[in-house]
C-alpha cells in the first residue's frame, strides 16, 4: 500500500488531481459551516459584482454566489460518486456473470448491453428524469443507468481472458462454487481496470448532472452547479461572476478527477510499471 | 566429429564478453567473461539452464541486446576482421542476414503474418542483393526445395498460419540460409516443436550445416538435443563459461561438477520397476469417453468445424499405479484429463469412481466428490492466483470443506515439509517462488484434500531439466508413500519411463497403443509409436549413459 501510494505520488499531475479534489471535498464538508443560510436565500442586492461581503458576487435574485458554489459542491460529489458506484457495481456483476458463464448467459446480457449502449447516453439520461420527475434520486437512477455499460463490457473482457487461466481451473478441481470462483478469485484479480473505469466516471457523471441542471431537470430544491450556471445565462454579459464561477468549480472538479484516475491507472497497471523502472 | 576444426581458424571470435544488467537485479552480469571461437563448418551447442546468460550471447553477437540498461560493457566479438561490438548500426545492419543469420524459437511470432512466406524470403534479398525478380525467385525456389518443404510453388504464395509448426520452422531457416550465411545462431529452434518435428529439424540443420560449411552456434537447455547435433559444446551457468569442448568429451567425460549434475539429470531410458504386484482395486474407469469441439455456427449460421478432440478412450486406474497418457500437441491427452475431472463436460462415456459415474453427479455432489481427483497444473506461473499467499491457496480446499482454521494450518504445515519447502513459504506471495518451487506449492495444494488419485498434466514441462528432475522425484515420492494413483500426462517418453507402469499413447484423439512401460519400451507395436521412439533426441547417448550406470 505504501509502495503504491508513493508509485501513485511520483506522478506530479496525479498529485495535483488529488490536491484538487481533496480541496472540493472539504469546500463540500464545510458548506454548512462556511455558509449556514440556505443558498437559495435572498442575501443581498440582485447582480452585485464581487466584492468583500460576496466574494464571487450575487446573482438575479440577489443569492450568494459563494454559498451556493459551496452547497452545489455537495450535490455534484454526491451524485458523481454515489451514480458511478451504483453503475460499476452493476456493470462489474452483470459483465463477470456474461464473462464467466459464457455461452447463452453471455449472448443475452451482451444483447441487453448493446440495446443501452445504442441509444446516445445525455438523451437517454434526459428521457429517464423527465419521466421519473426531477428529483435526486431521479437524477443518480439515469446517470446510474447510462454510465454501465462500458463496465459491463470492460468486465467481461477481463473475466474471459482470466477464466481459462490454470488457477481457476485449479479452484474449481478443489470443488469451489462458481460465486465463490467469481468474486474470490478472478474478481481480485480485475480490480484495477475497475477501479481506473470507475474513478474516470465520476467526472463524466458530475458532467452528465451539470447538463441535466442546466437544463432544468435538476432537483429544484437542491442547489447545483449546472442550475446556477443556467439560471444566470441569460446576464452572461451584464454579469459575468453569476456563470463564470459555477462554470470554473466543474472545470476544476472534472479534471482533478481525471488527473487522479489517469494516476491510479499508471500505478495499476503494471505494464506501464515496468516501463518506468 | 571434425578433427581438423582446430587447425583452421575461426570465423567468430568472442573474447572475454561481458553484457551488464541493470543495478537492482539479482546479478550484475548477464554474461560476465566468456571466451569462445565458432569455426567454420560445425555445430557449437552453448547449453544452461533458464538464467544461464544463454539467449543473451546470441543476442550480443547480433547487436540486439535490448539497451540502453543492457549493453555489451566489455569484450569484443571479431567476425571478419571487425568488432561487431563496436560496429556502426549501419553496418550491423548489413551483416544481420547476409553474414550472420538467426533462427528464433517460435517462428510463429518471428514471421511476419500479414506476409507470404515467398516475400518474406524475397525481402531479403531485395534489400541484400541486386538481382532481378525473377533470379530472386529461382533462389527463394531453390532453397524453399533445399529445406525439404514439400510443393515449394504453393508454400511461396501460402502466408505462416497456413503452415504446421515445424514447415514454419523450415521456412525460417529457409530465409536464414537465403543469402548463405558464413554463421547462423540458433536459438532454442525446436523447443517449441513435437518431438517427432524436432527431429527432422534437428537432421535439416545438420544437414544444411554440412552442406554449405556453415558454422551454427546452436543455442538448448536440452542435453539430449545436444548429443544429437553438436561438435562442440559450451556449458554456461549463471553467465559464465563452465565447461567447453568437443561433444563426445563434455557428454561422456565431464570434469566439471555443475555438467556432470545437468547430464545425470537426463531422464533415462530404461522403465522403472512396475510398482504394483498382482491385482489392486480399480479406483476408476473411463468409459467410452469422446468430446468434439466444434467452432463457427451461431446465430448466423455459417459453416461449422468439427475437431475430434478425444475418441472413445477406454482406461483402469488401480490403486498405487500410475498411467502415462504421452502424445504429440493436439493429440487430445490434456482433453482427455479435464474430461475425467470434468473440467470439461463429455459428450459420451462414463468415468466410475468406486463404481458410481462422476460425469452423471448434480453439482453439488460433484463439488463433494472433487477431493477424490486432484490436478496439478502445467504452467506453474499461471497456476496460482497472485492475490492470495501460499498458505491460504494451499488451504482453500480444506477451508471450503469447512475444515477449522487452526486444523488447516497445521495440516498446511505439514503439505509444505511433505513437498519440501520451508513452513515459512505459507506467509509469502506466488511470485516469490521460483518455477519447480511453485510447481511444489501446486503439488501440495493438490495433496491437501487428500485425493485418491492425482492427475498431473505435462507437470514437469515448463521445468528446467535439473528441477524436472526432482519434481518428479518428489510426485514419485509422494504416490508411493499416500498409495496414489496417477494419471500422468506427458509429450516426452522419458519422462513417462520415470514414473509410469503403463503407457498409453494418443494420436489425434485416439489411443493406438496401450501397455507395461517395460513391454511398450521394449517392442512398441504401434507405427507411430516407433515413430516417437525414433524420435527422441540423443537416443543413442541416452541408452549408453543408461548402461554405464
Amino acid at each position: 500500500m505504501a509502495a503504491f501510494l508513493a508509485r501513485f505520488l511520483r506522478n506530479r499531475s496525479a498529485a495535483l488531481g488529488l490536491v484538487l479534489l481533496a480541496g472540493v471535498l472539504l469546500l463540500a464538508l464545510f458548506a454548512p459551516v462556511l455558509f449556514p443560510a440556505d443558498p437559495f436565500s435572498l442575501a443581498g442586492k440582485p447582480m452585485s459584482p464581487p466584492s468583500p461581503d460576496f466574494l464571487f458576487g450575487t446573482d438575479t435574485l440577489g443569492r450568494d454566489v459563494a454559498a451556493a458554489i459551496a452547497h452545489g459542491a455537495v450535490t455534484s460529489l454526491m451524485i458523481g460518486f454515489v451514480a458511478s458506484l451504483a453503475a460499476v457495481l452493476f456493470g462489474t456483476v452483470l459483465g463477470a456473470l456474461a464473462g464467466y458463464f459464457g455461452g447463452k448467459v453471455d449472448d443475452l446480457l451482451m444483447r441487453i448491453t448493446e440495446i443501452f449502449q445504442t441509444i446516445p447516453s445525455f438523451v437517454f439520461a434526459i428521457l429517464l428524469v423527465a419521466i421519473l420527475s426531477p428529483s435526486i434520486q431521479s437524477v443518480v437512477i439515469a446517470i446510474a443507468v447510462v454510465s454501465w455499460p462500458p463496465v459491463a463490457r470492460l468486465v467481461r473482457g477481463e473475466f474471459l481472458s482470466m477464466k481459462s487461466r490454470e488457477f481457476v481451473q485449479a479452484a474449481r478441481t478443489l470443488g469451489m462454487s462458481d460465486g465463490r470462483i467469481i468474486f474470490q478469485q478472478i474478481l481480485p484479480n480485475c480490480l484495477s481496470p475497475i477501479i481506473v473505469a470507475g474513478s474516470l466516471m465520476v467526472a463524466t457523471a458530475i458532467l452528465i448532472e451539470s447538463g441535466l441542471a442546466f437544463l432544468g431537470l435538476g432537483d429544484p430544491n437542491v442547489m447545483s452547479w449546472g442550475f446556477m450556471i443556467g439560471a444566470g445565462r441569460s446576464v452572461l454579459r451584464s454579469a459575468w461572476w453569476v456563470c463564470t464561477f459555477p462554470g470554473i468549480a466543474i472545470l476544476l472538479t472534472v479534471l482533478a478527477i481525471n488527473l487522479v484516475g489517469e494516476g491510479l491507472n499508471d500505478a495499476l497497471n503494471p505494464r506501464l510499471r515496468e516501463r518506468a523502472a | 566429429m571434425n578433427a581438423t576444426s582446430k587447425s583452421r581458424s575461426p570465423v567468430l571470435e568472442i573474447r572475454d564478453l561481458q553484457v551488464s544488467l541493470p543495478t537492482g537485479g539479482d546479478r550484475l552480469f548477464a554474461i560476465d567473461g566468456v571466451s569462445l571461437d565458432l569455426h567454420e563448418d560445425e555445430i557449437l551447442c552453448i547449453v544452461g539452464e533458464s538464467g544461464s546468460g544463454k539467449s543473451m550471447m546470441a543476442r550480443a553477437i547480433m547487436g540486439l541486446l535490448p539497451g540502453p540498461m543492457v549493453f555489451a560493457s566489455n569484450g569484443e566479438v571479431r567476425f571478419e576482421g571487425n568488432n561487431l561490438l563496436a560496429a556502426s548500426p549501419a553496418h550491423m545492419r548489413d551483416i544481420r542476414g547476409s553474414r550472420i543469420a538467426m533462427i528464433f524459437q517460435e517462428p510463429m511470432t518471428a514471421l511476419n503474418p500479414l506476409m507470404t512466406i515467398g516475400q518474406q524470403i524475397d525481402e531479403v534479398l531485395r534489400i541484400h542483393t541486386k538481382l532481378d525478380r525473377a533470379a530472386r525467385r529461382q533462389r527463394v525456389l531453390a532453397i524453399l526445395a533445399d529445406v525439404h518443404l514439400p510443393d515449394p510453388e504453393t508454400i511461396l504464395s501460402a502466408f505462416p498460419h497456413q503452415l504446421s509448426g515445424g514447415q514454419r520452422q523450415r521456412a525460417m531457416i529457409a530465409m536464414a540460409l537465403i543469402l548463405e550465411p558464413r554463421v547462423i545462431i540458433a536459438d532454442e529452434p525446436t523447443t517449441a516443436l513435437d518431438v517427432t518435428t524436432q527431429a527432422q529439424i534437428l537432421q535439416l540443420i545438420k544437414e544444411i550445416q554440412r552442406k554449405h560449411k556453415t558454422g551454427v552456434i546452436f543455442i538448448t537447455h536440452d542435453f539430449s538435443v545436444v548429443a544429437e547435433i553438436a561438435d562442440r559444446v559450451a556449458v554456461m551457468q549463471g553467465g559464465g563459461l563452465v565447461e567447453l569442448g568437443k561433444a563426445a568429451d563434455i557428454l561422456n567425460r565431464p570434469q566439471q561438477p555443475y555438467t556432470k549434475a545437468l547430464i545425470a539429470a537426463v531422464p533415462s531410458l530404461r522403465p522403472r520397476a512396475p510398482s504394483v504386484s498382482g491385482r489392486r482395486e480399480e479406483v476408476l474407469q473411463a468409459v467410452g469417453l469422446s468430446k468434439t469441439f466444434s467452432s463457427g455456427g451461431g446465430l448466423f449460421g455459417g459453416r461449422k468445424r468439427e475437431v475430434k478432440a478425444v475418441q472413445d478412450v477406454n482406461l483402469t486406474l488401480r490403486r498405487g499405479e500410475t498411467i502415462g497418457i504421452v502424445g504429440e500437441s493436439g493429440s487430445g491427452k490434456s482433453t482427455l484429463a479435464r474430461l475425467i475431472i470434468r473440467l470439461i463436460q463429455a459428450d459420451k462415456g462414463e468415468v466410475l469412481l468406486h463404481g458410481t459415474d462422476f460425469l452423471k453427479l448434480n453439482s453439488r455432489q460433484v463439488r463433494s466428490e472433487r477431493k477424490r481427483i486432484q490436478m496439478v497444473f502445467q504452467d506453474p506461473f499461471a497456476s496460482l492466483n497472485p492475490r492470495y499467499k501460499v498458505g491460504h491457496i494451499i488451504a482453500e480446499g480444506m477451508l471450503l470443506r469447512g475444515t477449522p482454521k487452526i486444523e488447516a494450518c497445521r495440516r498446511v504445515n505439514e503439505l509444505l515439509d511433505l513437498v519440501g519447502l520451508d513452513r515459512k513459504s505459507a506467509d509469502r506471495f506466488p511470485h516469490e517462488f521460483s518455477g519447480g518451487q511453485r510447481q511444489r506449492i501446486g503439488v501440495a495444494r493438490a495433496l491437501a484434500l487428500d485425493p485418491e488419485i492425482l492427475i498431473a498434466d505435462e507437470a514437469v514441462s515448463a521445468l528446467d531439466v535439473s528441477v524436472q528432475a526432482q519434481v518428479l522425484r518428489l510426485l514419485a515420492d509422494i504416490r508411493d508413500r499416500l498409495n496414489l494413483s496417477m494419471l500422468f500426462i506427458t509429450h516426452d517418453l522419458c519422462v513417462a519411463a520415470q514414473v509410469c507402469d503403463h503407457i498409453m499413447v494418443m494420436r489425434r484423439g485416439e489411443v493406438v497403443e496401450s501397455g507395461a512401460t517395460a513391454e511398450v519400451f521394449a517392442a512398441p507395436k504401434h507405427d507411430y509409436t516407433k515413430a516417437l521412439f525414433k524420435s527422441i533426441p540423443g537416443r543413442s547417448w541416452i541408452a549408453a549413459k543408461d548402461s554405464v550406470l
